[in-house]
């Protein structure tokens, strides 16, 4: 679906590049979260993905077709739901009929559906609008486009917390097999049980790109402290920890102690999700 | 729901549903919601209750009929009871064995704490 090959960027020529020889693919049809520390190149990701940004080497596709050329066809299928946004002085169903034709496969059926999730009335003002709300009814615009690559780079800043378990729903129900949805945050637990795959990104290294599944087969995320283990964490319910994988039996993915043990243990995990 | 359990998520998810299940709330015979509906209401990615449908489907807990969805087992319910019968003798007994053990509690005690339960 979408391509990065050997991506180089940096925001200025002096010092080191953000990314260089930069590599990653995503398929269709799947929800994915996109990890990293402050800093790590999350949201220059997400905009160089959306052909926002010019790469100094290397590109993007998708479906083929270099993003960066901004061709109308690139344009009417992705949908970027920045962290801050500002949004015109009208309401939204204004803001709707003003901005639905640029996406052939908008459909105000699913805007509805999505509207009634995060209990909004598209008749409120966007300006009047509380930051949450204003981001919920842009999550609801985006989310009914239909386009094949949404993303949204931290769509839960700033929601309550009803709105994250609305949120929860509404992608949960426009999930189809055709939609990539990259969501970046560091606030994985709000999404952790809608992921289907999991990239966790430091600079320009990818120190993980697996699946849900894989990462269940791989690894166990338990209380027992075992010598092999990847990462220990202190709780006042005693230590939780993630250890290879060795009784096949798959436990529940903790998305911290994952993306802990991806940063401190770069080269294991390297080696264990190569393994065959 | 609430995932708790150190138990994959796509199991638990069928856990929930064999509750269900057994209390009635799904009758045998009767539809379940469609992936996307489930997966919506729980709040988890489709494809993890996609996985938990095809679970169900190789216990014999739920089947598909094409185009109309799927739907509970006739013997759905009498499936979940010998599974967890299973589940139960296989592991969750010892570890309740060896909790009350632990705390001395005699095979007479226990008797009579069991046959007060259950009236």
């Amino acid at each position: 679906m979408i391509e990065i090959k050997n991506l180089q960027f940096g925001y200025s020529r002096k010092g080191a590049p953000l990314f260089s020889d930069f590599s990653l693919s995503l398929s269709a049809g799947q929800v994915v979260g996109l990890l990293g520390k402050n800093g790590a190149g999350k949201s220059t990701l997400i905009y160089l993905m959306a052909g926002l940004l010019t790469p100094d080497a290397g590109q993007v596709t998708m479906h083929g077709v270099d993003v960066r050329r901004r061709l109308p066809s690139t344009l009417a299928d992705v949908f970027v739901v920045p962290e801050e946004f500002e949004l015109p002085s009208m309401s939204l169903n204004r803001y709707v009929a003003v901005n639905a034709p640029f996406y052939p496969r908008f459909s105000m059926e699913a805007l509805k559906s999505y509207l009634d999730i995060f209990e909004m009335d598209g008749a409120m003002p966007l300006k009047s609008m509380s930051m949450g709300q204003r981001k919920k009814s842009f999550i609801c615009f985006a989310l009914a486009s239909g386009t094949s690559l949404l993303l949204l780079d931290e769509p839960t800043n700033g929601l309550d917390i009803p709105s994250k378990s609305q949120f929860r729903k509404a992608i949960a129900q426009s999930m189809t097999d055709e939609r990539t949805i990259v969501v970046s945050t560091h606030q994985v637990r709000d999404i952790d049980t809608l992921l289907d795959h999991v990239v966790i990104v430091d600079r320009s290294q990818v120190l993980l790109d697996a699946g849900v599944r894989e990462i269940g087969q791989r690894l166990t995320f338990g209380s027992e402290v075992v010598p092999d283990a990847l990462y220990v964490q202190s709780t006042p319910l005693g230590p939780v920890t993630v250890s290879p994988n060795l009784s096949g039996l798959e436990t529940p993915i903790d998305m911290e102690l994952l993306f802990n043990a991806a940063l401190t243990q770069p080269a294991r995990m390297k080696e264990l999700f190569t393994r065959k | 729901m609430d995932f708790k359990e150190n138990k994959a998520i796509y199991l638990q998810i069928a856990d929930n549903i064999g509750d269900r299940i057994l209390s009635g709330e799904l009758p045998a015979d009767g539809k379940i919601p469609s992936v996307r509906e489930m997966a919506a209401e729980i709040e988890v990615n489709p494809n993890t209750v996609a996985r938990t449908y095809e679970y169900l489907q190789q216990q014999g807990v739920i089947y598909t009929r094409r185009g109309l969805g799927y739907f509970v087992a006739a013997d759905a319910a009498q499936i979940e009871v010998r599974e967890r019968r299973n589940a139960l003798m296989q592991g969750e007994l010892d570890y309740f064995l060896g909790r009350l053990k632990a705390v001395g509690i005699s095979p007479g005690e226990l008797k009579a704490l069991y046959e007060d339960y259950l009236k």
